[in-house]
């Protein structure tokens, strides 16, 4: 289970993220950020994302942080 | 739940906005070497050279000491530079029109030399900057300002292969063309800077990285319609891998 977070200020909806989700749980939002961009969003009710972070990989601006649950066990690095 | 953030930013990266378009493959090229600087622990003793092109303005963006050169003489700053300070991780981040066309003579000869600097070469098969003109890695048939009804071997020649014509010179230690097209080319893309950087520090001699990059803007074309082409028209002509790794290593 996964959770991506995604910055506006860097965001500059170029829909590039929505396009290598797998599981496409990303879109472009009706709103315009205060960059004047379609930021893109995650729409997740089901909560779909694997934390796989695909979406931040092929993210030109750096504007997306992908969270992934922590295994229980694992201590921290 | 306790949830751990896997990727973000890296802290070579400096948390401003970007002047580049939408889209475009600088942003991922300047977060991936950010991402090798910061594994590699080097940030406090890594210097860029930043090109004429849209790259012009990369000390505004990543947390080096940096030099603007000349167009297309970043190689040979780089040059004064590591060979003054050997201590120093010295890369050189160009563009085709900088490095493929007015730099191709210190592109050349600081492979010749071997010198022990690291290249990002940016192809985006046009001069982005100033509005898509021919670049010498232009495509044939590939319409630009300057090649309004596409490029033709008759009057403009043929696409220069860079990373090929480098990797036969004996002081290049370590070439691979690389893209940022789909996650599974930025992760292999990320691989070879590392491999790149390692070869500089260890003194093997000239390490280059060719990235196909999109330009969707002077393509015109939409970001995921650039990726393809990528894919598509470029990587046919320009094929992806190592061309060339250090004997000892890998
Ligand atoms: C000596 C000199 N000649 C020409 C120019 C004009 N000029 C600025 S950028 C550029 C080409 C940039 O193209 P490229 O290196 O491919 O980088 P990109 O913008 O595509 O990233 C040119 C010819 C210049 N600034 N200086
Ligand atoms: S890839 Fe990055 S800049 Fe592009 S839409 Fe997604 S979050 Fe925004
Ligand atoms: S982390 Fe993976 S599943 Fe989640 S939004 Fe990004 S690409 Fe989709
Ligand atoms: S013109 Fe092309 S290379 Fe330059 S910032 Fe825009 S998309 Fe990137």
């Amino acid at each position: 289970m996964g959770k991506v977070v995604i910055d506006e200020e860097f965001c500059k909806g170029c829909t590039l993220c929505i396009n290598a989700c797998p599981q496409h749980l990303l879109r472009t939002a009706k709103r315009v950020s205060k960059t004047s961009y379609h930021p893109a969003e995650l729409v997740d009710p089901e909560g779909k994302c694997t934390g796989c972070g695909l979406c931040a990989l092929v993210c030109p601006d750096a504007a997306i942080q992908v969270y992934r649950e922590k295994k229980a066990g694992v201590k921290e690095k | 739940m306790e949830m751990e953030m896997v990727s973000g930013r890296p802290k070579t990266l400096l948390p401003v906005p970007t002047h580049y378009c939408p889209g475009c493959g600088h942003g991922v090229i300047h977060r991936l070497v950010a991402e090798v600087i910061d594994g590699l622990g080097i940030r406090e003793k890594t210097v860029v050279v930043a090109p004429v092109g849209c790259a012009v303005l990369l000390y505004n963006y990543f947390d080096v000491d940096a030099y603007e050169a000349a167009h297309g003489r970043a190689p040979a700053i780089a040059t004064g530079c590591k060979r003054v300070n050997p201590e120093l991780v010295v890369f050189t981040y160009q563009g085709d029109g900088d490095f493929a066309a007015i730099g191709t003579a210190e592109a050349v000869h600081v492979a010749a030399r071997g010198e022990k600097i690291t290249t990002i070469f940016v192809n985006n098969a046009v001069y982005g900057m100033t509005g898509g003109q021919m670049a010498p890695t232009t495509l044939l048939g590939q319409k630009t300002t300057t090649t309004t009804s596409g490029r033709a071997s008759e009057t403009a020649g043929f696409p220069i292969r860079m990373s090929e014509m480098i990797a036969t010179l004996p002081g290049a230690a370590y070439v691979a063309r690389v893209s940022v097209s789909s996650p599974k080319n930025v992760a292999q893309a990320k691989m070879a800077v590392r491999k790149a950087f390692e070869t500089q520090i260890k003194g093997l001699g000239y390490s280059l990285v060719e990235f196909l990059s999109q330009c969707p803007t002077n393509w015109h074309m939409t970001p995921v319609e650039s990726v393809r082409w990528v894919e598509e028209q470029m990587v046919p002509y320009y094929p992806l891998g190592e061309l060339k790794v250090p004997k000892e290593e890998y």
